[in-house]
C-alpha cells in the first residue's frame, strides 16, 4: 500500500509548492525591476551559502552544527526520496544513502528542539515552535518507509494501520517542508534565502576564490535626473524586487534584535520586526501574526500594510511609525549579524528617502540641520569662513598654496566643535613630528555629505558630494588622512559612484603606517587600564579593526577589550543622525556603552572617532576619560634629534628604537 | 495650533501669501525667506483655505531655487509675475492682487533682499484700500467675513483683533516656523510666470547703496545682585519714554490723538 501512497504524496507535496513557488514569485515581483545576472548568481549561489552564510551561522557553533545536520541530512534527504520512494527507483544503495541523511536529519532536528524547549527571547515564537516537530516527523517517517526498501524489514512488515500512520507522519512532515517552503511556512527561509544569496542586491559583497574578502556598505545612490519620479520608497512595491525577496528571506533568528543598540536601549526599533513588517506588507494584512519581540513600547496588532499602501502615514498608523525608521544609528551590527545577509540599513534609508524628500518630514531638528547644510555647508550653521579658526596659529599649509602634497588633511566638521579641536591639534602635531608633507582644504572643505545622506537627503548630499569632489579635482595628492570615519566612509566607498575615487585612510590606519615605518617614536605608556571602543564607521563599515589595536600596542598599552568589541562593537549612538532625530527610549546609548566600558575596569577608553567623542563623553561622571587614539600618540611623542632628521632615519633603526621604547617599563 | 482655526463658515477662503528671494544671513545664499515662510505656514495650516502663492520680481537662476523652497512646503505653483530688476513691484502686485481678489494676504514683516523697508504691505493697502494688521501671530478664527487674530507685540504679549476681509497682514518671526521644505515637491512644483509691465522705480534709481558697516555696540552693564533682575534687564525693550496708551477710546479720539502726534514728529505738516 505505501508504494502507492508514498508517490503521490510526494508528487502532490511537489506540485503544491511549485504553485506556491510561482505565488511567492509573484509577490516579489510587486517590487521594482532590478537588474540581475540571473544564471551567474544561482551559479554563485552555492558558495555564497556554503561560505559567506556558513562564516556567520559558525560564530554559534552549536547552531552551526545543528543546522548543517538538519539542513543537509534534509536536501539530501529530500532529493533521495524523491528518487527512490517518488520514482520508485529499487536501489538498496539509495536507500541506505537515504537511511544516513534521514538519520543525520534526525539528530538535527533533536538539537533543534531542545533549543526551542526554552528558547531565548530574541527568537519567533509562534509557527516556528512546530518546526522541530515537523523536522522530527519528516526524518523519523522517511527513516522508517525506507526500512523496507533498504532490505531491513520485508516489504509487507506490519499491518496496512502502521502504513496509514506512517503514510500521516510522511505527510506531515512533507507538509512543513515542501508545502510550507513556499507557502509561508517557517521554511520559507530555504527558499527565499537560496534566491536572495543568488540575487544579492550587493553581489560584491560575498567574497570570491581569489581570498578577497568582500565588502559592500556604502549606500547606492537615489537617481535625481528624473524630476517626475517619487523619490525613495513610499510604499512596499517601491523597494526593489530583490529587496523584498530579501525581506521574505528572514528566519526570525532574532540576531539582529540582540545586537540593535536602539532596541536595547528601548527605542521604538527592532529589525527583525521591521523586516517582518516589510513581509506583512509585500503580501497585505496586520502584524497581528508575528510571534516575536515587538518594537519597545509598540503594540503588536495595530500596524496594517498592503503592497499598494503607504509604509509611513501622514497621520495615523500604517506599517510602521517613522519614529521606527528614526531610531536607527545606521551602526549596521544587524546587517553584520544577519546569517540570512539583509540589507537592513538600505531599507531604512530607503524609507527615509522619502520621508525627507517627499513628505519633508525629518523629525526634531532634523530640518533645521538639512536647512543649515544647504546654506552654509555644515550642520552647526556656522559661518564657512571661520573652518580654519582653530588653526589661527597653526599656520597650516593650505591646498590652495601648496597645490600639490603627499597627503590631504580632511579636517570634517569637528573643526567647530572645541572637544574635536584637541584631537586635530594632536594629530597636526604627530604628522608634522612625522615630518609628513600635509595640507588641508581649509575653508574650500565642506561636510562631506554623512548626514545629509542618513536623513535621507540624497539631493543634498550629492550636492555637497559633487562639489567637494570639483573641489579635491583640483589638486594632486596621494593620500587622504581624516580623522573621521564617517567622513572616511563617504569619501572612501560612496563618492566613487559620484565620480570621486581616491585613497583614503582613517588617521589610525595612517599613524599605524607612520609607526611601522619608524618616522615617530613614543614614550612607553605610563597609565592605567585602557579599553578602546570600535566606531561603527571605521570597523563594521570598513573592517579596519587592526590598525588601532597596533597604534596602541606600539604606545605599550594592553588593550583590555570589552565584551563586545571588534565587528560586535555597541554603537556610541551617534551615527546615522540619531542624535538629531533623537528619538526618546528608556535609556541612551551612549549610557550603555559606557557600561560597557566600566565592566572591563579601564580608565581610559580610547576611542577614533569625533562622533564617539562627543557621545560618551556625554555620559556623566564618574565615568573613564576618553582620548582619541591622536591624543594618545601626541601626548607619547618624543621629539628629539633624530626625530627631526626624519627622512634621514632607515627604516630598520627606526623599528628598533620603536620596540627599545616599547620594551621600557 | 492653526489646525483648530474654526472655518466653518468661510468655505473657500481665498488666501495670497506674497513671497521674497532671501538672503541667509550667514552664507548670503538665496533661498526662502524667513518671515515669508511663516506666512506661507500660517496660509497652509488654515483650514479649507485656497492658498495661493505671489512674486513679483526678476528671475535669475538663484531666484528660482528659493523660490523653489515654498513649493516644497506642499504647494503647487507659484504665480510668478515678471519685473525688470529695478521696477517697483508694487503697481504689478496691486494689478495682481485686484485680479484674484483675495480675502486675505499674508506676507513677511520686510525683505531680506532689497531695500526691505517693509513698506510694501502699507503701500499695497493703501492702493487697495484694505485694512493692514501688522505683527499677525495666530489666525484664531474666519467667520462672515471678519477675521479674529492675534496680534504679536513686543515681549510676548498678544493683542486680540477683529479685521473685517479683505485685509492684508504681516507675519513676523513671532509666528509658528515653516514647515521643511520637500526637495522632491519643489522640484516638481511650477513657476506659472506671467509678464506684467514694469514701472520703473525711478527714486530709487538715484540712491547710492552700499553695504552697511558695523558699527560697535555699547555693552549695556546692569549692577543688580540678583538674577531675576538681569534677567529682566536683559528682556527688556529700549523704552521710549515719551507716548501714551489709549484704551476705551471713541475713533475719533484716537484718529486724533494719532493725528496730533504725525503733526508733533514732522510726518504731516
Amino acid at each position: 500500500m505505501l508504494d502507492t501512497l508514498l508517490p503521490i504524496l510526494f508528487f502532490s507535496a511537489l506540485a503544491l509548492a511549485a504553485i506556491g513557488a510561482v505565488r511567492r514569485v509573484r509577490l516579489w515581483r510587486q517590487g521594482r525591476p532590478s537588474p540581475v545576472p540571473l544564471m551567474r548568481g544561482l551559479a554563485a549561489m552555492p558558495r555564497r551559502y556554503l561560505v559567506d552564510l556558513h562564516h556567520v551561522v559558525a560564530r554559534d557553533k552549536r547552531m552551526s552544527n545543528t543546522h548543517v545536520a538538519t539542513a543537509g541530512g534534509f536536501v539530501l534527504a529530500a532529493l533521495l526520496a524523491i528518487v527512490v520512494h517518488g520514482f520508485g527507483l529499487d536501489s538498496a544503495v539509495l536507500a541506505w544513502a537515504l537511511l544516513a541523511a534521514t538519520t543525520c536529519m534526525f539528530v538535527g532536528s533533536l538539537f533543534v528542539a531542545k533549543r526551542r524547549r526554552n528558547p531565548p527571547p530574541r527568537l519567533s515564537k509562534g509557527p516556528w515552535m512546530r518546526l522541530p516537530k515537523s523536522l522530527i516527523a519528516f526524518s523519523l517517517g522517511v527513516f522508517l518507509v525506507t526500512l523496507p526498501t533498504a532490505g531491513i524489514l520485508p516489504e509487507d512488515a506490519g499491518s496496512w494501520v502502521l502504513a496509514l500512520v506512517l503514510t500521516g507522519v510522511v505527510a506531515w512532515g512533507l507538509g512543513e517542508l515542501f508545502f510550507g517552503m513556499t507557502w509561508g511556512g517557517p521554511m520559507k527561509h530555504a527558499f527565499a534565502g537560496a534566491l536572495h544569496l543568488a540575487f544579492h542586491r550587493r553581489p560584491e559583497r560575498f567574497s570570491d576564490k581569489q581570498g578577497g574578502e568582500g565588502r559592500s556598505t556604502g549606500l547606492k545612490a537615489l537617481r535625481l535626473e528624473d524630476p517626475k519620479a517619487k523619490l525613495g520608497v513610499e510604499k512596499p512595491a517601491d523597494f526593489t524586487w530583490n529587496q523584498l525577496l530579501g525581506f521574505d528571506a528572514c528566519v526570525q533568528c532574532g540576531r539582529c534584535e540582540a545586537m540593535c543598540p536602539a532596541f536595547a536601549a528601548g527605542q521604538p526599533l527592532n529589525p527583525k520586526k521591521l523586516i517582518q513588517d516589510m513581509v506583512v506588507g509585500m503580501a497585505g494584512g496586520s502584524d497581528a501574526r508575528y510571534a516575536g519581540s515587538p518594537y519597545p513600547g509598540k503594540p503588536v496588532g495595530e500596524h496594517a500594510g498592503e503592497p499598494h499602501g503607504p509604509i509611513v502615514a501622514r497621520q495615523g498608523t500604517a506599517l510602521v511609525d517613522a519614529e521606527t525608521l528614526w531610531s536607527c544609528t545606521t551602526c549596521r551590527a544587524c546587517v553584520e549579524e544577519c546569517p540570512m545577509m539583509i540589507e537592513h540599513v538600505d531599507a531604512i534609508v530607503d524609507m527615509r528617502r522619502f520621508l525627507t524628500l517627499e513628505h519633508g518630514n525629518t523629525p526634531n531638528k532634523g530640518a533645521e540641520v538639512l536647512d543649515n547644510l544647504i546654506a552654509t555647508d555644515n550642520p552647526g550653521g556656522f559661518d564657512p569662513g571661520s573652518r580654519m579658526h582653530w588653526a589661527a596659529d597653526l599656520n597650516l599649509p593650505l591646498m590652495a598654496d601648496k597645490r600639490d602634497a603627499e597627503v590631504l588633511l580632511w579636517l570634517g566638521d569637528g573643526v567647530f566643535d572645541m572637544r574635536n579641536q584637541r584631537t586635530l591639534r594632536a594629530l597636526v602635531s604627530v604628522l608634522r613630528a612625522a615630518q609628513v608633507d600635509f595640507a588641508v582644504l581649509g575653508n574650500e572643505e565642506r561636510d562631506s555629505g554623512d548626514v545629509a545622506r542618513r536623513l535621507g537627503d540624497e539631493a543634498t548630499f550629492q550636492t555637497l558630494a559633487k562639489r567637494n569632489i570639483a573641489t579635491l579635482g583640483q589638486y594632486r595628492f596621494a593620500r587622504i588622512v581624516t580623522c573621521d570615519p564617517h567622513s572616511f566612509h563617504v569619501l572612501k566607498n560612496e563618492y566613487g559612484e559620484l565620480g570621486g575615487n581616491y585613497e583614503v585612510f582613517h588617521h589610525s590606519t595612517y599613524l599605524n603606517d607612520l609607526l611601522e615605518n619608524g618616522k615617530l617614536s613614543l614614550k612607553a605608556w605610563k597609565g592605567g587600564l585602557v579599553t578602546y571602543h570600535d566606531p561603527c564607521y571605521l570597523g563594521r563599515y570598513n573592517g579596519e579593526y587592526e590598525a588601532p589595536r597596533s597604534v596602541l600596542k606600539a604606545l605599550g598599552i594592553e588593550v583590555e577589550e570589552m565584551a563586545r568589541s571588534g565587528y560586535r562593537s555597541r554603537c556610541c549612538g551617534g551615527g546615522g543622525g540619531a542624535p538629531i532625530t533623537d528619538i526618546p527610549g528608556k535609556q541612551r546609548i551612549p549610557d550603555m556603552r559606557m557600561n560597557d566600558v566600566r565592566e572591563t575596569g579601564a580608565e581610559l577608553v580610547a576611542v577614533g572617532c569625533p562622533q564617539c567623542t562627543a557621545m560618551l563623553e556625554g555620559v556623566v561622571a564618574p565615568r573613564a576619560e576618553i582620548k582619541d587614539i591622536a591624543e594618545l600618540v601626541a601626548d607619547a611623542l618624543v621629539i628629539d634629534a633624530t626625530a627631526e632628521q626624519g627622512t634621514s632615519q632607515d627604516e630598520a633603526t627606526g623599528k628598533a628604537r620603536r620596540t627599545a621604547e616599547e620594551m621600557t617599563p | 495650533m492653526q489646525h483648530d482655526a474654526k472655518s466653518s463658515s468661510h468655505a473657500g477662503l481665498n488666501v495670497a501669501v506674497l513671497v521674497t528671494v532671501g538672503r541667509h544671513p550667514v552664507t548670503a545664499r538665496a533661498r526662502r525667506a524667513d518671515q515669508d515662510a511663516r506666512a506661507v505656514e500660517m496660509a497652509l495650516s488654515l483650514n479649507d483655505a485656497a492658498v495661493r502663492l505671489v512674486h513679483a520680481g526678476g528671475n535669475g537662476d538663484d531666484n528660482e531655487e528659493a523660490l523653489r523652497g515654498y513649493l516644497g512646503m506642499g504647494i503647487g505653483e507659484i504665480n510668478l509675475i515678471k519685473q525688470a530688476s529695478s521696477a517697483d513691484v508694487v503697481p504689478a502686485l496691486v494689478t495682481s492682487l485686484r485680479d484674484m481678489a483675495p480675502q486675505l494676504v499674508l506676507t513677511g514683516t520686510r525683505a531680506e533682499t532689497g531695500e526691505g523697508s517693509g513698506l510694501v504691505p502699507y503701500l499695497l493697502a493703501e492702493a487697495l484700500g484694505w485694512p493692514v494688521i501688522s505683527g499677525l501671530a495666530q489666525v484664531e478664527s474666519i467667520e462672515q467675513g471678519v477675521a479674529t487674530v492675534l496680534q504679536a507685540l513686543p515681549r510676548g504679549k498678544r493683542r486680540r483683533l477683529r479685521v473685517r476681509l479683505p485685509a492684508i497682514a504681516t507675519v513676523d518671526s513671532s509666528a509658528p516656523a515653516a514647515r521643511q521644505s520637500a526637495f522632491g515637491p519643489a522640484r516638481r512644483g511650477e513657476l506659472a510666470a506671467r509678464a506684467c509691465a514694469s514701472v520703473p522705480d525711478e527714486l530709487q534709481e538715484q540712491w547710492h547703496v552700499q553695504p552697511a558697516r558695523k558699527r560697535p555696540k555699547r555693552l549695556k552693564i546692569v549692577k543688580s545682585a540678583s538674577a531675576r533682575d538681569r534677567f529682566k534687564a536683559a528682556a527688556a525693550k529700549a523704552d521710549s519714554g515719551s507716548g501714551q496708551l489709549l484704551s476705551d477710546v471713541s475713533p475719533e479720539q484716537g484718529a486724533e490723538a494719532i493725528f496730533n502726534l504725525l503733526k508733533e514728529e514732522g510726518v504731516l505738516r
